[in-house]
């Protein structure tokens, strides 16, 4: 049983404050990706939790234990690193128990461990080699290896697929997600990769600048964004933002047309208030290549500047009030560019935040 | 008529050849005939009488000979050892200072700039036994009230030269090491942290075998420098009194210039370079091993 308590915790670096009080829970068995842009922290927090970096005010637990001031070695984590840090001087097998020797465990009990650790990760083959003479996938799993063989009560990984190609990300993706289905423990993972932090999360943490900004489900910070900053950074291509006014029950683009109020949004603006209209580009389609919109749409022209054809699907890049805005266009038919085209857009899926907070209003 | 023209590559070779031959190879000839002479320098003409091995059979059945050998191995094999520890210890400290740490780096490097005769008589100072300030603070502070006579008694004279070559030396090792320390990575370290070892551990596991390439570099300079030791010795003992402290270069060095017996000391020579050829093939050795061990190898 391990949940991880973060509390008010702060980092800072002489004068320079990183990580400014930060307040999360994980739960037992749970997946939390912590993602976000460089800089934001997401590292530095991770490190917090395993001690590598010191803490500069607030608390974090491990279990029900304080941690605060324990060396990594007493805290039963275990970390994978984005640069594998095995250690080059040791075969993979002795890689896999090297923390089992330090411990001085039984070396039956060593041996059962390692070996159950190279079957789950299919290094059976490698045991004997050096880290030198491995691919950047086998050093990768080696490093995840090394991770679970102490059975730790918490997996800290660092950004762990970020060195390696996008074939092999994809492939030793879906082998961490299984893995957390075997050996269920909770972990903490930090990547800027939102796709990553999408598909591997039970709960995503996105940060910015030392903050966390919004604390859900992948569905839940892709579909109700707490703020601007959510909306842009969750979702590929990210949401389209326009600045607008609230004219009587309409939303007036600044140098564009004027759309209707979203249903779930009337009554909680008031007249003249500065807004934000998002939506993504899967709820802006050419008229005759659209999926069928449940309630109210907005129609208007938009000139295509240029179209990505992705096979299923064609992006298409207009411009609307001066802005660039993408759009997707279902069973394609080659856009020329500078073809004027006819949107629907789905107002029942758009967000509106407001302009001066960049909250989401609700 | 014809002349002689030689291919380009003898041409632009030439230079380096003559110079080499004139530098080199002519004297090394030289001394290997010589060896197999009585050549004396004061008398000339012995150059040209052969005697074959007989100056290589007297070298082996020669008690002094072989007692220098051996001294010269003991110097080699406590200094190397000592400086190797010293160094490494020096380098960890000054590894963890975050301030001023580029002036304690230049601070630690002041005893390579002393020429060895300069510290062979500093440190004759320091041990005479007389107006040595070693003797002259072990009697005020009480502890003796004799003169301890460092640089006369042969296992106290041995001690003082070794004191010397370790004070300018150590920091070879330092600096060597330190800049092993500096090229280990940090990751592996804070993954051996991860996995549950104490700062000892760490080091003895992760950081040492990352410094031993550094480590056997280190050995493997000072083995050649303490393998010809003689400037310190020269100037601190003379390789007396009565051969207590005599090296293998001091005797060959009396043998050759003072007792004028070119031949025996070119003999001698040749043998003791045997023993520098021995060690450097063995801290190369080590130094690939180690390399491999890293994967550092191609």
């Amino acid at each position: 049983m391990a949940q991880v308590h973060l509390q008010k915790v702060v980092k800072k670096y002489g004068s320079l404050q990183v990580v400014h009080g930060i307040d999360l829970e994980i739960a037992d068995n749970e997946f939390v990706v912590l993602v976000g842009p460089s800089g934001c922290g997401k590292s530095t927090t991770l490190r917090m939790i395993a001690g590598l970096e010191a803490i500069s005010g607030g608390e974090i637990k491990i279990g029900e234990r304080l941690v605060n001031d324990l060396p990594p070695r007493h805290r039963n984590i275990s970390m994978v690193f984005q640069n594998y840090a095995l250690y080059p001087h040791m075969t993979v097998r002795e890689n896999l128990g090297f923390s089992l020797k330090i411990a001085k465990r039984p070396q039956q009990e060593i041996d059962k461990a390692v070996d159950e650790a190279a079957q789950i990760l299919s290094l059976t083959e490698y045991m004997d080699r050096k880290p030198g003479a491995l691919s950047g996938g086998q050093r990768q799993r080696v490093a995840m290896g090394r991770a679970i063989v102490r059975h730790p009560e918490v997996f800290l990984f660092d950004e762990p697929l970020s060195n390696l190609d996008a074939k092999l990300r994809t492939q030793m993706r879906t082998e961490i997600k299984k893995l957390h289905q075997k050996v269920k423990s909770t972990i903490v993972y930090v990547t800027h990769d939102q796709v990553e932090a999408m598909t591997l999360a039970d709960r995503i943490v996105i940060m910015r600048d030392g903050y966390i900004e919004q604390v859900g489900t992948p569905l839940d910070v892709f579909e109700t964004p707490a703020n601007t900053f959510v909306a842009t950074f969750i979702g590929s291509p990210p949401m389209n933002l326009l600045h607008g006014r609230v004219t009587g029950n309409e939303i007036a683009i600044d140098g564009g047309p004027a759309i209707g109020v979203p249903e779930p949004f009337t009554g909680k603006v008031q007249e003249g208030q500065k807004v934000i209209l998002g939506f993504r580009a899967d709820n802006l389609m050419p008229y005759g290549h659209a999926m069928p919109m449940e309630s109210g749409c907005a129609e208007f022209d938009m000139t295509v500047n240029l179209s990505e054809p992705l096979g299923t699907e064609t992006l298409l890049f207009g411009s609307l009030a001066g802005k660039e805005v993408q759009a997707k266009m279902l069973n394609p038919r080659p856009v020329a560019d500078g073809e004027r085209l006819q949107f629907r857009l789905d107002l029942a899926r758009c967000h509106l935040f407001d302009a001066d907070s960049q909250q989401a209003l609700r | 008529m014809s002349r002689f023209r030689p291919p380009p590559w003898l041409v632009l070779l030439l230079p380096a050849i003559i110079i080499l031959t004139a530098v080199v190879m002519i004297p090394l000839l030289l001394s290997l005939y010589s060896s197999f002479t009585p050549y004396r320098l004061t008398r000339p003409e012995t150059l040209y009488k052969w005697i074959g091995t007989f100056n290589y059979e007297k070298a082996m059945k020669s008690a002094h000979f072989w007692a220098a050998f051996g001294r010269t191995i003991l110097l080699l094999t406590i200094a190397l050892n000592l400086e190797m520890l010293m160094g490494l210890g020096l380098a960890l400290l000054v590894n963890k200072v975050t301030y001023g740490q580029r002036a304690l780096r230049t601070v630690m490097m002041f005893p390579m700039m002393f020429s060895p005769i300069l510290v062979g008589f500093q440190f004759k100072f320091i041990f005479n036994d007389n107006v040595g300030l070693v003797n002259n603070a072990l009697q005020s502070l009480g502890l003796s009230n004799v003169a301890i006579p460092w640089l006369v008694d042969g296992q106290l004279a041995f001690t003082a030269i070794l004191v010397a070559e370790m004070w300018s030396s150590t920091s070879v090792f330092a600096i060597l090491i330190l800049a092993g320390l500096f090229a280990v990575p940090r990751d592996p370290i804070e993954a051996a942290k991860v996995d549950g070892c104490t700062p000892w551990q760490s080091f003895r596991h992760i950081t040492l075998p990352y410094i031993m390439p550094f480590i056997y570099i280190a050995l493997a300079i000072r083995s050649l420098d303490v393998a010809r030791a003689y400037d310190i010795v020269q100037i601190m003992t003379n390789g007396g009194p009565a051969r207590r402290t005599e090296l293998l270069w001091t005797l060959i060095g009396r043998t050759g210039y003072v007792d004028a017996k070119m031949g025996y000391a070119n003999a001698m020579g040749y043998i003791s370079i045997f023993l520098a050829i021995f060690f450097t093939i063995y801290f190369f050795r080590k130094l690939n091993a180690a390399r491999s061990e890293l994967g550092m190898a191609g």
